[in-house]
């Protein structure tokens, strides 16, 4: 039914743009000068009918559901008085789900009522949405009609109006940016308002259960932070003893000793593993890389855990490669001339020229690079959270099954929606940390970067 | 390079000088191997990555069916109700009237436990499409349970000791007598892009993740394409240089770093949590997706629009156009394949992402495509993940053929950015 709303406006909005632009080409056409061409006039029409109206659409069609929840909650409030605020969300679920006619057993009379009223209030809504909308359209239709004259600026008041639409675009990198911060920020103030900060923040124990049950005695969770983000480390180690020297020693070659046919073929191959789906990584590693190493473990002998921390970072070891080549080829790339110049024709040969000259002139930006990959591993989520662990140890042993903290988000809100308890909450506190850990890392990468470039150019 | 005192002429053929020139050439070989080995390693990765899923997934590919005379007894079934009728029964009475000495309710159906759970389904469907049938014998073909399937594609070794088998004696027997008749045959497994998912391996197919990834693909670049646009236009000919462009930018280059899984919480905090919005639904998938293309799209627009040398925008303003319509009517379309690229590559990315989709619910057991952007549903990504999870066997097999369906369609969206980028793309 919204897609015929946004036809009916796509339709006016068009049939703004003819009439004006007929209108003022008929004007043209009498022999009075225009200010602005007939396409700016009917451009003035079509915008000034098709914004308001999308926004109306919009606004609709987000508020219509929380207003109709209001008013059937309204309207049975004698029934729910003094219900728990989980309850009173479980009643809307089912009086929704008999609305939409999934009626299971014997619901009380006043739930059926209730629903009866709801699917009312969809179809007035409904009704009303259209009747607004197109009183609007009319409206503007109108006012733009009016405007039409020889003197009109049209031109400037299109190219105003589509200037503002193009802040807004951009302004929606900054909504998002508010969006994170606040959702985030929301989550985690309710969650430290169950869980002390000191005991997130330095606990070395991480159990996130809740009681079922009041009187339940055992599971008390627990929400220390440490084991989790130890687990993280641990992981992102790996993951860079394998994709550091690899990246390196590619980037080297590629840079210094490939022809350009070589570098032609092997670089776009080496993006492929960049291209590559991470859920795809986290099968490999559970289907290849984590059996073999349990294998090979027990071939000498080692108790191996299903789950280790060297498949699930080492798995993203190989997905970090490409990554930290390309940074390194371009910083090398970006090594003055003269400075290459001058080694071989000192009589350098083209390793030592790499490895005395290059080398220490690119590392800035090689650190920069290394730095970004370090934040990537951080918050790489599905390699982990297929081929990792689910308890929180405090080891650092890659043998051993460890957790990281974005399986821990994931494991936390699979399945689970009520934002009421501290297990829940906890993955949004987990997340304001990632968000925090990896913004600083990647804001001091950029930082090494941007420095080391000025001191060249 | 050692020697610091100057000497008049150098004796190059001296042992010395050649063995120390040996010496660093060496070195340099040394350097130029580890290069060699390096990028050896990462292919190696790629080929045992590419080969390992090829090799575990192309049998998903095939599924084993067998054809059964099915009898729509009068008496088994209810004429007047006919999709509840028991078809079960007419199944077993089938497998019976295929194997008479079988005796007894439990054998019978174990017996039956070569047909697929869905052959009773398959039946119901048939008859209640013609109910002319009912008194009929009629040929089925039903794909079989996915044990036998293993057992006919040859995964499962007649040789291991029978308790530590999947399939005692017997019930291969049984089966291998079905294939002798001839009523046995892997045929291609059109099921696995035509059904949606399912319990059971045989069953399970790839239509609602396909749909769904689209529904969610589709959202992201109604969102994504026009905004993106729009902000890049504005940051690279409009916006004037002060802070306020500035912290767009750093803010642009900021969340291109963002982890996903961020994004997953911001849209089941706000999309979910704060606006209400359906769960699971690919439309939410979407917006979501949408945020994370934004500064991809964002990049790789201005990078476009940069490359559109200033002497179009000089002829044009010189010829009286205004600095809108230098922009939208010269240089956009001059950058449109640059900016197309990127898109698509920025879709192709969005395509692969799991985490964001796991958060709001994406990983849901839906046995139906969704019809419309609004239905729960799974997206490509997160129906791997399903799979990888589930334990039946079958389901190794389909994950990884899950993925090279996936995986097909990201080399589809590449080529076709290449090829735009080849084709269009203009250097001046």
């Amino acid at each position: 039914m919204t897609l015929l709303a946004f036809l009916i406006l796509f339709a006016a909005a068009i049939f703004g743009y003819v009439l004006n632009r007929r209108a003022a080409l008929q004007i043209r056409d009498r022999g009075e000068r225009l200010h602005s061409l007939g396409g700016f006039h009917g451009g003035y029409s079509f915008l000034l009918v098709a914004l308001p109206a999308f926004i109306l659409i919009v606004l609709w069609l987000m508020l219509q559901g929380v207003v109709i929840d209001r008013l059937v909650l309204a309207s049975v409030a004698d029934e729910l008085a003094g219900s728990a605020t989980g309850q009173v969300q479980l009643v809307l679920a089912e009086i929704k789900s008999i609305a939409g006619g999934r009626i299971f057993g014997q619901p009380e009379p006043w739930k059926m009522e209730a629903a009866a009223r709801l699917e009312a209030l969809r179809g007035q809504s409904l009704v009303l949405m259209y009747v607004v909308l197109l009183a609007l359209i009319a409206a503007m239709l109108f006012l733009a009609r009016r405007r039409v004259s020889p003197e009109f600026r049209a031109r400037q008041r299109v190219e105003g109006i589509i200037g503002g639409l193009l802040i807004f675009c951009s302004l929606v990198a900054i909504f998002t940016t508010l969006g994170i911060v606040a959702s985030l920020l929301f989550e985690t103030v309710r969650f430290f308002s169950m869980v002390p900060v000191t005991e997130f923040l330095f606990g070395t124990n991480w159990e996130p259960q809740i009681p079922i049950r009041e009187d339940q005695i055992a599971a008390e969770g627990a929400f220390g932070w440490l084991p989790v983000l130890l687990g993280t480390l641990v992981i992102t180690v790996v993951a860079l003893t394998v994709a550091v020297p690899v990246g390196l020693f590619s980037a080297i070659y590629l840079n210094e000793f490939a022809s350009r046919r070589v570098r032609s073929v092997v670089k776009p191959l080496l993006e492929i593993l960049a291209g590559v789906p991470t859920v795809v990584y986290g099968f490999f590693a559970i289907l290849v890389v984590a059996p073999a190493i349990r294998q090979f473990g027990q071939s000498i002998g080692l108790d191996v855990s299903p789950n280790t921390a060297l498949a699930a970072g080492g798995v993203m070891g190989i997905m970090l490669i490409p990554f930290i080549s390309s940074f390194a080829d371009d910083a090398l790339s970006a090594v003055p001339r003269a400075l290459r110049d001058g080694a071989l024709a000192l009589g350098a040969t083209r390793g030592e020229t790499m490895l005395n000259v290059l080398f220490p002139a690119a590392i800035p930006g090689i650190v920069g690079g290394v730095l970004l990959a370090v934040s990537r591993a951080i918050g790489e989520t599905m390699i982990v959270v297929m081929a990792a662990g689910l308890i929180a140890q405090m080891t650092i042993n890659p043998l051993e099954s460890v957790t990281t903290i974005t399986v821990q988000i994931v494991t936390l809100l699979i399945g689970d929606t009520a934002f009421d308890n501290p297990k829940t909450l906890a993955a949004f506190a987990l997340g304001m940390m990632l968000f925090l850990v990896t913004l600083a890392i990647n804001i001091l990468a950029l930082r090494i970067v941007r420095r080391y470039r000025e001191a060249y150019d | 390079m050692t020697e610091t005192t100057p000497t008049r002429g150098i004796d190059w053929a001296s042992p010395e000088t050649s063995s120390r020139l040996k010496a660093r050439r060496r070195r340099q070989n040394r350097l130029k191997y580890a290069g060699m080995v390096s990028i050896g390693i990462a292919f190696l990765m790629l080929g045992i990555l590419l080969v390992s899923i090829i090799s575990s997934g192309y049998s998903a590919f095939v599924q084993t069916h067998v054809e059964i005379d099915v009898f729509f007894d009068p008496e088994a079934i209810d004429v007047d109700d006919l999709p509840r009728s028991n078809f079960n029964a007419v199944l077993a009475a089938t497998m019976q009237a295929q194997f008479p000495e079988v005796e007894g309710t439990a054998e019978l159906r174990r017996l039956t436990g070569i047909l697929s759970d869905g052959a009773r389904w398959t039946i119901r469907d048939l008859i209640v499409e013609n109910p002319d049938l009912v008194g009929e014998t009629v040929a089925v073909s039903v794909p079989v349970a996915d044990t036998y399937d293993q057992l006919y594609k040859g995964f499962i070794d007649r040789e291991t000791p029978e308790q530590f088998r999947r399939l005692d004696d017997a019930q291969i027997a049984y089966f291998d007598r079905l294939v002798e008749e001839g009523r046995v045959e892997a045929t291609f497994n059109w099921a696995l892009f035509f059904n949606a998912d399912s319990r059971f391996p045989e069953l399970a197919g790839l239509k609602g993740a396909i749909i769904g990834s689209f529904y969610a693909l589709a959202t992201c670049f109604v969102l994504s394409f026009p905004v993106g646009i729009g902000a890049a236009i504005y940051l690279e000919e409009f916006a004037p240089r002060n802070r306020f462009s500035d912290l767009i930018e750093v803010n642009i280059n900021n969340l291109a770093a963002v982890p996903s899984v961020v994004f997953g919480l911001l849209a089941l905090a706000v999309f979910l949590g704060w606006f209400g919005m359906p769960r699971s639904s690919p439309f939410v998938g979407g917006m979501t997706l949408a945020l994370m293309t934004l500064p991809t799209i964002i990049i790789a627009t201005r990078a476009a629009l940069k490359a559109v040398p200033p002497s179009i925008r000089e002829a044009a303003l010189g010829v009286g156009a205004s600095r809108h319509q230098v922009v939208f009517q010269h240089v956009l379309p001059l950058a449109m394949p640059g900016i197309l690229t990127g898109t698509i590559i920025g879709l192709a990315q969005a395509l692969g992402e799991t985490a964001p989709l796991l958060l709001i619910g994406m990983n849901a057991f839906i046995t139906s495509a969704p019809a419309t952007p609004f239905d729960s549903s799974t997206a490509l990504p997160t129906q791997i993940f399903i799979w990888a999870d589930s334990p039946e066997r079958g389901f190794v097999s389909r994950t990884s053929a899950a993925i090279m369906v996936l995986l097909g369609f990201l080399v589809m969206m590449n080529a076709v950015a290449i090829y735009l980028r080849n084709r269009f793309q203009r250097t001046w």
